[in-house]
C-alpha cells in the first residue's frame, strides 16, 4: 500500500496518511541528537556533536543558532534545510521588529515556522523541510522560559522538556519524563540535559556542545553560554562518578 | 522635512558627531518640536537623516533591521564602509523606481581589524540621487550654506570631545541668528 501512494505529497493514503511527511521525521530521526530542558529560569539546549573527518574544521558547524536577539534555535535533521529555515526565521524576526517595533515572542516565531512548514506539505511539486526545530527564549513580561517544538508536518507545541533526532529520541523523553521537576536550577538543568544526551551519546565533551541561556528575572537580562570542553568534562566526570557510587550503595542495602 | 542635518569626524580623538534640528513640520505648522531624526543603526553607527520625513524614517529603519539581519547571520558586525555602500546601493536600485527623497549622513567607528589600521572613525555624506562621499565633515538642507563655512575655519582633525561640543555649539548659534527659519532644539 505504501508503494503507491507515498509518492506525491499532495496524495493521501487511504488510512489518511501523507506518506512524504512520516518520512521527512524519518529524516529527522537521522539527525543528531537535540535535547531541550527548561529549568525554573533558564534553558538549556544540547546537540550531539557528531564524529567529523580528520581534515574537516569542528568549528564550522554550528548547530544551535540565534535567530533574533533573545531567540535560539537547535535543530535535528538535514542541516542544508535548516540552514534555509534559519534565514527564513532571521528575516522575519527583523520584518516584525520592522512592523511592529517590537521584538517577536517565541511563540510568534514559532508560529510563524510552523505556518511555513505547513505551506509546504501542500503544495503540488514541493517536498517537506526534513527538519525539527526547538525554539527556546524568555518571555518578556514573566521572564518565564519558553521552549516550542516545531514539527515537519507543520504542528508546534510546547515543552517542558524535549529531545528529538539522534539514535533514540523515545529513550530520551522518557528519561526526561522520569527526571524533570519544574523546579530545576541552572546545574540541575544542565546536568539532565547532559544525562540525557548520555543515554545515545558516547561520554565525553567532545561529542557533545551544550549552550545554557540564562535570565535574570529582575534585570531581564538575557545570557547565552556555550559550556566549554573542560566544563563539560568535569560534569561528566561528575555523572559518571555518581553513577558509579550507586551501584555500590545498592550493594550496602541488600546486605 | 528636516531642515539640518550636519556632523563631523573627530580622526585624532576617534568621536563622529551627527547632528540634526528637532522639529516636525510642514508648511506653516509645527507638529512636535522633539522628533527624533538621528537614528542608532547598531552600537557603533548613527544616521541622520534629512528631506522628506517619511521617506528619512521608512528608509532608515529599514537599514537599521537590515544591518541587525547582517549581524545575526554573520555573527559580526558591518563596517562603515561597507553599509554606507549598502545604503548607497539601496537608494540607487529605488531611483529609477520609486526614489526615497532623504539625504543622509552615516557616521560610524570601526575597530582595529585587517583593513583598519588603527580604530577609525568616520562619516559619509550620502544624498538622494544615490551618491556616497567620505568626508570630514558634511551638511544637509539649507543649512549647509551657514554650517560649512564654519566647519571650514574650525573643523581640524585634531579636535577633542569638547572643543567638539563647542563647535556644535557654535553651528546652532550661527543657525538661530542668520537662518529664516526658527529652529529652537
Amino acid at each position: 500500500m505504501a508503494g503507491s501512494y507515498d509518492r506525491a505529497l499532495t496524495v493521501f493514503s487511504p488510512d489518511g496518511k501523507l506518506f512524504q511527511i512520516d518520512y521527512a521525521y524519518e529524516a529527522v530521526k537521522k539527525g543528531a541528537a537535540t535535547v531541550g530542558v527548561k529549568g525554573s529560569r533558564c534553558i538549556v539546549l544540547g546537540v550531539e556533536r557528531k564524529a567529523v573527518a580528520k581534515l574537516q574544521d569542528p568549528r564550522t558547524i554550528r548547530k544551535v543558532v540565534k535567530v533574533d536577539e533573545k531567540i535560539t534555535l537547535a535543530f535535528a535533521g538535514l542541516t542544508a534545510d535548516a540552514r534555509v529555515l534559519v534565514q527564513r526565521a532571521r528575516v522575519e524576526a527583523q520584518s516584525y521588529r520592522l512592523t511592529m517595533e517590537d521584538e517577536p515572542s517565541v511563540e510568534v516565531m514559532a508560529r510563524y515556522l510552523a505556518r511555513l512548514l505547513q505551506r509546504y506539505t501542500q503544495r503540488g511539486g514541493v517536498r517537506p523541510f526534513g527538519v525539527s526545530a526547538m525554539l527556546a527564549g524568555f518571555d518578556a513580561v514573566t521572564a518565564e522560559p519558553k521552549v516550542y517544538q516545531i514539527d515537519p508536518s507543520g504542528t508546534y507545541f510546547s515543552w517542558k522538556a524535549n529531545a528529538i533526532g539522534g539514535r533514540n529520541a523515545k529513550t530520551m523523553r522518557e528519561f526526561l519524563e522520569k527526571h524533570w521537576t519544574p523546579t530545576l536550577d541552572d546545574d540541575d538543568a544542565v546536568d539532565l540535559c547532559v544525562k540525557t544526551l548520555l543515554e545515545v551519546v558516547d561520554s565525553g565533551a567532545k561529542n557533545m556542545e551544550v549552550v545554557l541561556l540564562k535570565i535574570d528575572p529582575d534585570t531581564k537580562l538575557q545570557t547565552e553560554e556555550t559550556l566549554s570542553d573542560d566544563k563539560l568534562d568535569a560534569i561528566i566526570a561528575n555523572i559518571e562518578a555518581e553513577a558509579n557510587e550507586q551501584p555500590a550503595e545498592a550493594k550496602d542495602m541488600a546486605d | 522635512m528636516t531642515d539640518c542635518t550636519f556632523g563631523f569626524v573627530g580622526q585624532k580623538h576617534k568621536f563622529v558627531v551627527v547632528a540634526a534640528d528637532r522639529s516636525a513640520a510642514r508648511s506653516i505648522v509645527v507638529f512636535k518640536q522633539d522628533e527624533d531624526k538621528v537614528l542608532e543603526l547598531d552600537a557603533s553607527k548613527l544616521l541622520g537623516s534629512a528631506g522628506s520625513a517619511p521617506d528619512g524614517v521608512a528608509f532608515t529603519e529599514f537599514i537599521q533591521k537590515n544591518v541587525a539581519l547582517y549581524e545575526i547571520d554573520n555573527g559580526t558586525r558591518l563596517d562603515t564602509f561597507a553599509t554606507a555602500n549598502f545604503i548607497r546601493n539601496e537608494l540607487a536600485q529605488a531611483l529609477r523606481r520609486g526614489p526615497y527623497q532623504t539625504n543622509l549622513l552615516l557616521g560610524g567607528l570601526d575597530r582595529e581589524s585587517p583593513l583598519y589600521a588603527d580604530d577609525e572613525a568616520s562619516l559619509y555624506y550620502i544624498d538622494y540621487l544615490a551618491s556616497s562621499n567620505k568626508v570630514n565633515f558634511g551638511c544637509h538642507g539649507y543649512a549647509s550654506n551657514f554650517i560649512l563655512s564654519i566647519f571650514d575655519k574650525e573643523w581640524h582633525p585634531d579636535l577633542t570631545v569638547d572643543q567638539a561640543k563647542d563647535l556644535v555649539q557654535k553651528c546652532i548659534d550661527e543657525l538661530q541668528n542668520r537662518f529664516l527659519i526658527n529652529l529652537p532644539e
